[in-house]
């Protein structure tokens, strides 16, 4: 790596090194990274939770968070023929504030917390402009809207004058952009730009950056975990792992010659997610009598009217789903947000009151039950058959109990086992989901996302389900533990005759493990069908679009680019 | 522009930053990470708190400090030199004296006497320090009898003048020449245990009527949050003053302390109501708690194994930081004279008698118990704030 400014290079990495002093020691979170990204070029920095990879990328504007620091290295910012060390300022000097915003824009991951809620759209980007450019109040709104043109927001002379809730997450994301790019930025960071949007937003927002770039010229400078996303956009890649880059080089070395085994183990955990799992358990007999039947199912939301205001209008959730499950069925139901998966899944765990439809449970013995009909003591039966795995491993388990109380805690209620008894099942349990039974004196807060999400796993088991609900249970883990927890499912499946539903934004996740798919759209039931045959060749528009926007981890095959689109009503043409 | 995500997980995916530094190594897919969280693992949310809560160096001063006024309330009878009621007219406001143990000649512990003068202005007879006199004093002396936590009878007192007739005013004497520090010690029980008292009615209809109102919601929630607000619309130093001028004068002095606590807790309960409230509204539907209720959970198992452990911490923290206000109040009611009457003894009433400016000019030491609530005060909310803090031992 000896590139200098004439080839490109805007801003230049050597050997940066980044500190956290905790209480007892010191993380090196970022440990002797060089990078260089250049004019017109996407550099893909990626890695796993914990990586340093958005460490490193807030140190080359000055911005780690408190009581990080740069301990060694340089940053060398190369504009207008002259070279900046960034690191030589100080992180609140006038240098540093001008290079910021000015040089370098950024876009951060959560579109939401990145806008504020008491400025309208226009007037918080016009600041931006008044104070980089020094431009008055009528040039800097008449740059705003040729900005917001340029993201691609409708009408953007009236848009200017909403405030951030009254766009889409993509659209809050769009601004951002349009932010960044006030000041002519010669670089872009961005942080995860995509994480928090739907499949479909996720590619108008990387077509967008990829069309800005080229207009411009920009030096792109991304930050994901996502393998698919960096094949999708990246011209070079940056594997990080552990405050290290491991491996460097151009997309198609990366993806076709990997060559550290952490890349390797990445791609892998990647491409594995790519097919159907090879480990399913081929219990599901397609024409066994269903287990769970949902007819007619739906949740209208909405005002019901109280002492001051009249009832308004109602949202119509989930709008009359209907679906069988089979025994040793594993079913994916799959959307964007605000599909309403979640509510049908919390429906059928009658955590949320359906308003009309019908669950009917064929238990153990054979007798089919209503199960919205059941009351207190029918309802604990059921729990007790059909469990659920939650998404969030941090908030699902209370803080304040140890594991042992954690898994012991249905058998305990339901009066199945006490005493040494309980231990032993904990333990048994423990064992079963592969974390070792010298761990149940621990508190949650001592285990990885992985760890935790295998001891949610273990607490559902406890009672010898027959049915379990698993709303997004991996889609807040690393990928590589992704695959784990499925495998560990799929296994699980075999040993212990159990059928599931598997809530997911993920399809990727759900070919893996899904039997059969059904794919949901603002609350109503798109299309229902064999896995592979809805993942490879949809027959419904929705879903092809859903699909097509899927990133591919494959740099030769850029799925994206050649996506279909949908548009569904006129009114949800808005959506960016 | 798209629907508001009503069920669904975008963001919540990201609850944890996942490039805070301090999972960066935890963060394993194997068990590796546990050898560097030796320690941290096995501590539970309560040993969490207390090493957070040691680290805050002010909150420990003052815990420290609030266990000794405790300890100060509890052993009153022992720890002051003289009984609240002993009086003698002959050293009226008599100034504190200075407690010496080098007389110039020999050690020993002693305190000056007092002789008085005429001041040569205003012809008032005053009292003078006099070095020349020498009372001696002691630990463990003999003084007027008291009856110790109703147990035994006793007359040992933990400091005092070794001939009980001598005159010993450390922090001065009042109008009947009552010693001022044996009185502050007495009425640091009244006072510290009004809020104790006052706190605990408190706390039980706060938990009960904000527990109702946030694990309820819908109509329920409704009209407490609507009492709430009504017993919080009026002005307060008016409902005390009607509702103490409804107390019978000739009431005996303990039913007049239970009937103020009473009044002072109507009001108080509403703060602590609204903060149980708040946490359960937002505690109801974590995750953990809707996966304990479908583990067939009962309702009261709910609250108490999962939803009240979870916010004990805070609630701890809340009471700390409402017995000061309980005291002030309390200090403001007998202060105004419609509060608690001589002869029991607190700081408030106490506080009464420093009403009169030319008392306070003669005899500033009078001002002494409102010391003592500062201090205490003081000490109470440092103790809160750090308790605060430290109840959540996961936030940073």
């Amino acid at each position: 790596m000896t590139q200098t400014s004439e080839n490109g290079t805007v801003l230049s990495v050597r050997d940066l090194s980044v500190d956290f002093p905790l209480q007892k020691g010191v993380l090196h979170a970022v440990r002797d990274v060089n990078l260089d990204i250049k004019r017109g070029k996407t550099l893909a920095l990626v890695g796993e939770s914990g990586s340093g990879k958005s460490v490193s990328a807030r140190s080359l504007i000055q911005l780690v968070d408190s009581p990080g620091r740069i301990v060694s290295g340089k940053v060398n910012l190369f504009v207008d023929g002259t070279a900046a060390d960034i690191t030589a300022m100080g992180a609140k000097s006038p240098h540093i504030r001008a290079i910021r915003g000015g040089r370098i824009g950024l876009i951060f991951q959560e579109p939401m917390s990145a806008l504020s809620p008491m400025h309208k759209i226009g007037d918080q980007i016009d600041e931006a402009i008044e104070i980089h450019l020094g431009l008055d109040k009528k040039a800097a709104r008449k740059r705003t809207v040729e900005l917001l043109r340029q993201v691609e927001i409708p009408n953007p002379e009236r848009m200017a004058d909403q405030y951030s809730f009254e766009y889409s997450g993509g659209m809050r994301q769009r601004v951002c952009i349009a932010m960044a790019l006030a000041c002519d930025p010669d670089i872009l960071i961005a942080d995860e730009p995509t994480t928090a949007l739907d499949v479909t937003t996720q590619a108008e927002i990387l077509d967008l950056i990829k069309r800005l770039q080229e207009q411009r010229g920009l030096a792109v400078l991304l930050i994901t975990h996502d393998m698919g996303v960096v094949a999708e956009v990246a011209d070079e890649v940056a594997v990080m792992q552990k405050g290290r880059i491991v491996e460097h080089g151009t997309a198609d070395e990366i993806f076709y010659t990997p060559k550290h085994p952490y890349t390797k183990r990445l791609l892998g955990a990647t491409l594995k997610l790519e097919h159907a799992s090879d480990h399913k358990a081929g219990t599901y007999d397609p024409a066994s009598e269903p287990i769970l039947k949902i007819r007619n199912l739906s949740k209208h939301f909405g005002h019901v009217g109280g002492w001051f205001s009249r009832a308004g209008p109602s949202i119509r959730a989930v709008d009359d789903v209907s679906f069988d499950l089979h025994r040793g069925e594993n079913l994916g139901i799959v959307g964007e947000s605000g599909s309403g998966k979640t509510t049908l899944g919390r429906m059928i765990m009658r955590i949320i009151e359906p308003t009309s439809g019908e669950v009917i449970y064929t238990g153990s013995d054979d007798k089919d039950q209503d199960v919205l009909a059941l009351q207190r003591k029918g309802l604990k039966k059921y729990h007790a058959a059909v469990r659920m795995i939650f998404q969030d491993p941090f908030a699902s388990l209370n803080p304040r109990m140890t594991v042992k109380q954690i898994v012991g805690d249905p058998l305990k209620i339901n009066n199945i086992a006490s005493g040494r008894a309980r231990d032993d099942r904990v333990a048994e349990l423990l064992e079963m989901v592969g974390l070792s039974a010298e761990m149940m004196d621990r508190y949650p807060h001592a285990f990885s996302g992985g760890q935790r999400q295998r001891i949610g796993i273990a607490r559902a088991l406890a009672l010898d389900p027959r049915i379990i609900i698993a709303d997004e249970a991996t889609s807040a883990l690393d990928v590589s533990i992704r695959s784990q927890i499925l495998d560990l499912l799929l296994d699980l499946q075999k040993r212990l005759d159990l059928s599931f539903i598997f809530i997911a934004h993920d399809i990727s996740v759900v070919r893996y493990f899904c039997d059969r798919v059904l794919v949901m759209h603002k609350g109503k039931l798109v299309e229902i069908g064999e896995a592979e045959q809805v993942c490879t060749t949809p027959s419904k528009a929705y879903t092809q679009a859903l699909i097509s926007a899927i990133p591919n981890p494959d740099p030769r095959n850029k799925r994206m680019l050649h996506r279909t689109r949908f548009q569904s009503e006129p009114q949800a043409g808005a959506e960016a | 522009m798209g629907q508001y995500s009503t069920d669904d997980v975008a963001p919540r995916e990201l609850g944890h930053d996942p490039d805070d530094p301090a999972l960066a190594e935890m963060e394993d897919d194997g068990t590796e990470a546990d050898g560097r969280l030796m320690g941290l693992e096995r501590a539970g949310a309560w040993r969490l708190a207390w090493w957070k809560f040691k680290r805050h160096k002010l909150a420990v001063a003052s815990g420290i400090l609030v266990l000794l006024i405790y300890f100060v309330a509890a052993f009153a009878e022992f720890l002051a030199p003289a009984a609240p009621g002993d009086y003698a007219a002959r050293y009226t406001y008599a100034p504190p004296q200075t407690l010496r143990i080098w007389d110039g000649e020999e050690f020993g512990l002693h305190v000056t006497g007092y002789k008085v003068e005429v001041n040569p202005e205003s012809l008032a007879r005053e009292f003078v320090n006099d070095p020349e006199q020498k009372i001696p004093v002691g630990f463990f002396v003999r003084g007027s009898s008291y009856e110790f936590w109703g147990l035994f009878e006793w007359d040992r007192h933990l400091f005092g003048p070794l001939d009980p007739d001598q005159p010993m005013y450390l922090l001065g004497a009042d109008r009947l020449g009552r010693d001022m520090l044996s009185r502050i010690i007495y009425g640091t029980r009244i006072s510290m245990t009004v809020g104790l008292v006052g706190v605990a009615l408190s706390l039980f209809f706060g938990i009960l009527l904000g527990g109702l109102s946030g694990y309820y919601g819908g109509h329920v929630d409704n009209v407490i949050q609507r009492i709430i607000e009504f017993l919080l619309a009026i002005p307060t130093i008016p409902l005390w003053m009607g509702l103490a001028a409804a107390i019978p004068p000739t009431l005996p002095p303990v039913q007049v302390y239970f009937m103020i606590t009473i009044i002072l807790s109507l009001v108080g309960w509403t703060g602590l109501a609204r903060v149980v409230r708040g946490r359960f509204l937002a505690m109801r539907n974590e995750d953990f708690v809707t996966a304990a209720r479908l583990d067939g959970a009962s309702e009261v198992g709910l609250i108490l194994r999962h939803m009240l452990p979870s916010f004990a911490s805070h609630i701890i923290a809340a009471v700390t930081l409402a017995i000061p206000v309980m005291i002030l109040s309390e200090t403001a009611l007998s202060f105004l004279g419609i509060g608690l009457r001589p002869p029991v003894v607190s700081w408030g009433v106490l506080l009464q008698e420093a009403q009169n400016i030319r008392t306070v000019a003669t005899a500033p030491w009078l001002l002494l118990p409102g010391m003592a609530v500062v201090i205490t005060v003081l000490a109470l909310n440092f103790l809160g704030d750090g308790l605060r803090d430290a109840a959540d031992p996961y936030s940073k």
